[in-house]
C-alpha cells in the first residue's frame, strides 16, 4: 500500500485486489501446477485425438480393405496381424479411435444438452415442471440402462444416429439429476432473484446467471460421462447392436476376435489381438479420469490455499 | 529479559512490536506492522477499526495463534512470563482453552451440533483436569445463571440448535469462563445479533468478566458497543495503531483525524421533509408463506422523493413487505399501488416498465452480484435491457454511473470478489440506478458494513435522492441509520405495523411499548449508557 488517505474514499477501500492476468497466463500457471498423473492423462488424450483426426494419413490400409489371409500372424506386412476376414488390425484400431470416440463425444454432448437444459429449467422453475421432469427421470432411471438401450436399439435399428440419440437420452437422466442439484443452490442466490426482478427471461437466467456458476462440477461430470458412454458403446457393439460393420470400432473388434484367446498356448501374440482394442479403451478411460480427478481437485476447494 | 518483570505491575499480556505477514497473490504482505499492546489483569481493552485493519489478526496473535496463510515475522508476546511467539505448539495448547479463551463471532458455527451444550461447556476444564467433572457441571450451571440464561439448570442438556443466537453466544461465554481463564478474547461477539438481544448479551458478558476479574480484549467495529465494554480503546488502521486512550477520554476528545472521522459517523442526520405526492402505497396487505401468515393488514404509503424507513427486529415482516412490493410474493389480500394505479400481484404479470420503476438493493452485496460477471457487465445489463442502450452510448452511461457512485473506470473489468464490501454495495446501487427507477427498495443495505463505510453509502444514497428525486423504502433494524436517512418511519412487529409517521413524530415520546424497547436498545456513544439502561429497565 503506497498511499494511505487520511479521510475516507470509496475507491481507496481495501478490496481483495488480485493481479490481473490474461487467459493465457492463467492457463500457463494452471498447467504448471498439474500433477504427473494429469500430465499423463493429457498426453494420452492428446495422442488419441491426433490418431483420430489423422486416421486417414496414419493407417497403412483402408478401413474396410480385406486382405487374402485371415488371422495373419503379427509382424511383417501386418503389424498386429489380420482379423477373421483378413482386415488389418492396426488399421481398424486407428479408425476405431475416430469412430468410437467421435460417437461417444457426440453422445455425451447431446446428453448434456438435454439433461443440462432440462435440469436448469427444473431448478429455476421449481413448480409442476420440476415435479414432472424429476419423476419422469426417476422412471427412466429405474430401468437398467443397458437392457433399456438394447430394447430400444432393437426397436429403432442400430444406425449411428439412433445409437447416439438413445444413449444420449438414457444418459441425460444422470446429467439432469446433477445439474438440477447444483443449480438449485445457485438459483436461490440474490443475483438470480435480482435478474428475475429485472424481468429477465428463462434463457438469460439459465445461460448467463446460473450456468457459469455451476460449470466446474458439470465439466468434471462431462469427463466421467464420456468414459461411461464410451464403455456403453463398446459393450453394445460387443453384444452386436452397437456400431455395425464394416465401420471399425473397438467394442466389436473385441467380439469379432474373441475366439483367438483360446490359441494362447500356441501363439501368445495372437491371443493378445482381441485385447488390444480393450486396452485402448482402458487406457483412454484411465487417462480421462486422471484429468477429471485433477480438475475436481482444483475446483472442489479441498486443497491447501497456500 | 522481560520474564523478570515485576509481577506486582499486574501486567498479564505484553505484546511488543508485533509484525504479521499474510500470503496472497503469491507473495507475503504485511498485515500488522509493529503494534504494541499491554493489558493488565482485570482490564478490558477495546480493539476497533474497519475491516482489513488487522484487529482480528492481532486479537488472535494475543493467543500466540496465527491463522493459516499468516505468519508472525517479529515481536514478542509475553503472556504471564511465557513468550508465546517462541513457545512450542504443545506449550500453547496447554494455555489455550484454560488460561486464554476465545469467543468467536458466530456462535452457531462454533458449537458442535452433535453434543449437548453442557458437555461442550465443561470440556476444556474436564479434559485439562482443572477440577472434577461433576464440580465443573455445577459450576457451569452457576455460570449460566450468572449470564441470565433462562432455566440455567436444564438449558445445558439442550443441543445448540435448540437455543436462540443470543443464548448461544452467552453459552459460549460460559464455556470460555468455565476454566477461569486469565484472558478472554471476544471477536465481534454481538455483531450477528439483533439490537434487542445484543443488550442482554453485552450486559451478561460485562458482568461476568468484572465478577471474575478476567482480562479481556474486545474486538468490534461498533464504537457504541465498545464504549460500554472497554476500560480503554485502541484504534487500528492499515495494521498500525492510530491511537490508544482510556474510553472516556477517547470518546470526548479523540486526537487523530481518523478517529474523529470514526466518531462523527453516528452524527449524520437528515432533516425530514414531509411529502404529499404518494408514489407507492400498500393497502390492507396480508401475506403468507404456505399456511404461515406473516403479514397482517399492512398499510404503508410512501411519498415521492422521500425515504420511508421500515424498522423492526428479525422476523417482524420487513423483508416480506419488500417481497410483496416487488411481486416475488403475491399477497393473499390487499393491493400495492404505484402512482395511483394498482400493480399486478405477481411478478410475471408486470410489464417491463413497471419492473423498471421499482428497483431493489440487497443486504449482502456478495450474493447480489453474479461472481462470474464483471462490474461492467453487471451495470450494463439494465441499461441494455430496459433502455436498449448499446455500444458507445452504453459504455458512456456505465462510466457516468461509476462516477456517480464515486468509483472510477479502473473498476470496470473487476469481478465482485476483487471489491471491498462498500464497493460491492456501490456497484449494486449503480445497477439499481441504471434502470432510472422511481423507487428503490433498500433491504438492510448497510448492516453488513463497517460504520465508516456505512456513512459513505448513506451519504451517497442521500445525494442521489436529491439529484434524481428517488424514493427509498429503507428496511433496517439500526436506529442510527434511520435517523441518518429517513423522512418517515414505519415500525413493524410480528407482521403488523405498530406505528407509522414522520421521523420526528415516531422518535418523540410517548412511545408504544415495542418502539420504546427498540429505541432504548440501540447502543449510544456514552460509556454509561448500558449501566443506565439496565437500571431503568424493569427486571
Amino acid at each position: 500500500m503506497s498511499e494511505q488517505p487520511e479521510t475516507y474514499a470509496a475507491a481507496a477501500e481495501v478490496g481483495a485486489v488480485r493481479k490481473r492476468r490474461t487467459r493465457l497466463e492463467r492457463a500457463g500457471l494452471l498447467l504448471k501446477s498439474a500433477p504427473p498423473s494429469a500430465w499423463f492423462g493429457m498426453i494420452v488424450v492428446g495422442f488419441y485425438i491426433l490418431v483420430a483426426v489423422f486416421a486417414d494419413v496414419i493407417a497403412p490400409y483402408g478401413e474396410a480393405q480385406i486382405h487374402p489371409i485371415p488371422f495373419a500372424p503379427w509382424g511383417g506386412e501386418f503389424m498386429f496381424g489380420t482379423d477373421q476376414i483378413g482386415r488389418d488390425v492396426l488399421t481398424r484400431l486407428i479408425y476405431g479411435a475416430r469412430n468410437t470416440m467421435g460417437i461417444a463425444l457426440a453422445t455425451t454432448l447431446l446428453s448434456f444438452l438435454i439433461g443440462g437444459g432440462l435440469g436448469l429449467m427444473a431448478a429455476i422453475n421449481r413448480s409442476w415442471l420440476d415435479q414432472l421432469l424429476s419423476r419422469f427421470v426417476d422412471v427412466l432411471m429405474a430401468i437398467p440402462s443397458l437392457i433399456f438401450a438394447l430394447m430400444l436399439l432393437s426397436i429403432f435399428g442400430s444406425t449411428v444416429t439412433s445409437l447416439i440419440v438413445i444413449i444420449a437420452v438414457l444418459d441425460s437422466t444422470r446429467v439432469f439429476r446433477l445439474t438440477r442439484a447444483v443449480a438449485v443452490n445457485v438459483a436461490v442466490m440474490d443475483y438470480v432473484e435480482a435478474a428475475k426482478l429485472r424481468g429477465e427471461g428463462l434463457g438469460w437466467i439459465m445461460h448467463r446467471e446460473i450456468l457459469p456458476n455451476i460449470m466446474p462440477p458439470l465439466v468434471a461430470e462431462f469427463g466421467l460421462r464420456f468414459c461411461f458412454v464410451f464403455l456403453t458403446i463398446a459393450a453394445l457393439s460387443f453384444l452386436g447392436v452397437g456400431i455395425q460393420p464394416p465401420t471399425a470400432d473397438w467394442g466389436s473388434m473385441v467380439r469379432e476376435n474373441a475366439s483367438l484367446i483360446q490359441f494362447a498356448k500356441y501363439d501368445l501374440t495372437a491371443a493378445i489381438t482381441p485385447l488390444l482394442p480393450a486396452a485402448a479403451i482402458a487406457l483412454l478411460t484411465v487417462a480421462v479420469n486422471f484429468i477429471v480427478d485433477w480438475f475436481l481437485h482444483k475446483t472442489s476447494g479441498l486443497r491447501d490455499d497456500h | 529479559m522481560t520474564t523478570e518483570m515485576n509481577p506486582k505491575d499486574g501486567i498479564l499480556l505484553e505484546m511488543r512490536d508485533i509484525r504479521i505477514d499474510g500470503y496472497s497473490d503469491e507473495r507475503w504482505h504485511p498485515i500488522i506492522k509493529g503494534v504494541d499492546l499491554t493489558l493488565r489483569r482485570g482490564e478490558i481493552m477495546g480493539l476497533i477499526g474497519e475491516s482489513g485493519a488487522g484487529k482480528s489478526t492481532l486479537g488472535k496473535a494475543a493467543m500466540g495463534y496465527t491463522q493459516p496463510g499468516c505468519k508472525l515475522t517479529g515481536g514478542s508476546i509475553m503472556f504471564d512470563g511465557i513468550d508465546l511467539a517462541k513457545a512450542s505448539d504443545r506449550e500453547k495448547r496447554n494455555l489455550w482453552g484454560t488460561r486464554i479463551a476465545y469467543v468467536a463471532q458466530s456462535a452457531a458455527a462454533s458449537f458442535n451440533p452433535a453434543h449437548r451444550l453442557i458437555d461442550q461447556t465443561v470440556e476444556a476444564a474436564t479434559r485439562r483436569k482443572i477440577r472434577p467433572d461433576a464440580e465443573s457441571r455445577t459450576d457451569a450451571v452457576e455460570l449460566f445463571r450468572a449470564l441470565q440464561l433462562p432455566n440455567p439448570e436444564t438449558i445445558g442438556s439442550r443441543y445448540p440448535h435448540q437455543v436462540s443466537g443470543g443464548q448461544l453466544q452467552r453459552v459460549m461465554t460460559a464455556m470460555a469462563m468455565s476454566p477461569r481463564p486469565d484472558l478472554i478474547i471476544f471477536d465481534e461477539p454481538t455483531t450477528a445479533l439483533d439490537v434487542t438481544t445484543q443488550v442482554e448479551v453485552l450486559s451478561a458478558m460485562r458482568n461476568i468478566v468484572e465478577d471474575f476479574n478476567t482480562a479481556a480484549i474486545y474486538i468490534t467495529h461498533d464504537l457504541a458497543v465498545v464504549a460500554q465494554m472497554a476500560d480503554f480503546i485502541k484504534v487500528l488502521r492499515f495494521g498500525e495503531e492510530v491511537e490508544e486512550a482510556p474510553t472516556r477520554e477517547m470518546l470526548t476528545k479523540p486526537e487523530q483525524p481518523y478517529t474523529k472521522s470514526l466518531w462523527s459517523v453516528r452524527s449524520l442526520e437528515k432533516p425530514e421533509v414531509k411529502g404529499e405526492d404518494i408514489v407507492l402505497s400498500i393497502d390492507h396487505v396480508d401475506a403468507s408463506y404456505g399456511p404461515l401468515k406473516v403479514l397482517h393488514d399492512v398499510n404503508i404509503s410512501i411519498p415521492r422523493g422521500r425515504t420511508v424507513a421500515v424498522v423492526g427486529e428479525s422476523g417482524s415482516g420487513k423483508s416480506t413487505t419488500a417481497r410483496v412490493i416487488t411481486g416475488l410474493l403475491p399477497p393473499t389480500a390487499g393491493t400495492v399501488s404505484f402512482n395511483g394505479k394498482p400493480l399486478p400481484a405477481a411478478l410475471k404479470d408486470r410489464s417491463k416498465d413497471q419492473l423498471q420503476r421499482i428497483q431493489m438493493i440487497y443486504q449482502m452485496a456478495d450474493t447480489a452480484m453474479n461472481p462470474r460477471q464483471t462490474v461492467y457487465e453487471i451495470i450494463a445489463r439494465p441499461l441494455e435491457f430496459y433502455l436498449g442502450l448499446t455500444g458507445k452510448a452504453k459504455e458512456a452511461r456505465v462510466m457516468d454511473l461509476l462516477k456517480m457512485i464515486e468509483l472510477d473506470e479502473s473498476f470496470i473489468d473487476r469481478l465482485p470478489s476483487e471489491l471491498s464490501g462498500g464497493q460491492k454495495q456501490r456497484i449494486c446501487i449503480a445497477r439499481a440506478l441504471a434502470a432510472n427507477p422511481d423507487v428503490i427498495i433498500c433491504d438492510e443495505v448497510t448492516s453488513a458494513l463497517d460504520q465508516i463505510v456505512q456513512e459513505g453509502i448513506l451519504k451517497l444514497l442521500l445525494r442521489l435522492q436529491k439529484e434524481f428525486n428517488i424514493t427509498y423504502l429503507f428496511i433496517t433494524h439500526d436506529i442510527a441509520t434511520v435517523k441518518a436517512i429517513s423522512d418517515g418511519i414505519v415500525v413493524m412487529y410480528r407482521g403488523k405495523v405498530v406505528e407509522q409517521g414522520l421521523k420526528s413524530e415516531i422518535l418523540a415520546p410517548p412511545f408504544p411499548e415495542y418502539t420504546q424497547l427498540l429505541l432504548s436498545s440501540v447502543p449510544e456513544m456514552d460509556p454509561d449508557w448500558l449501566t443506565n439502561l439496565l437500571e431503568a429497565r424493569p427486571v
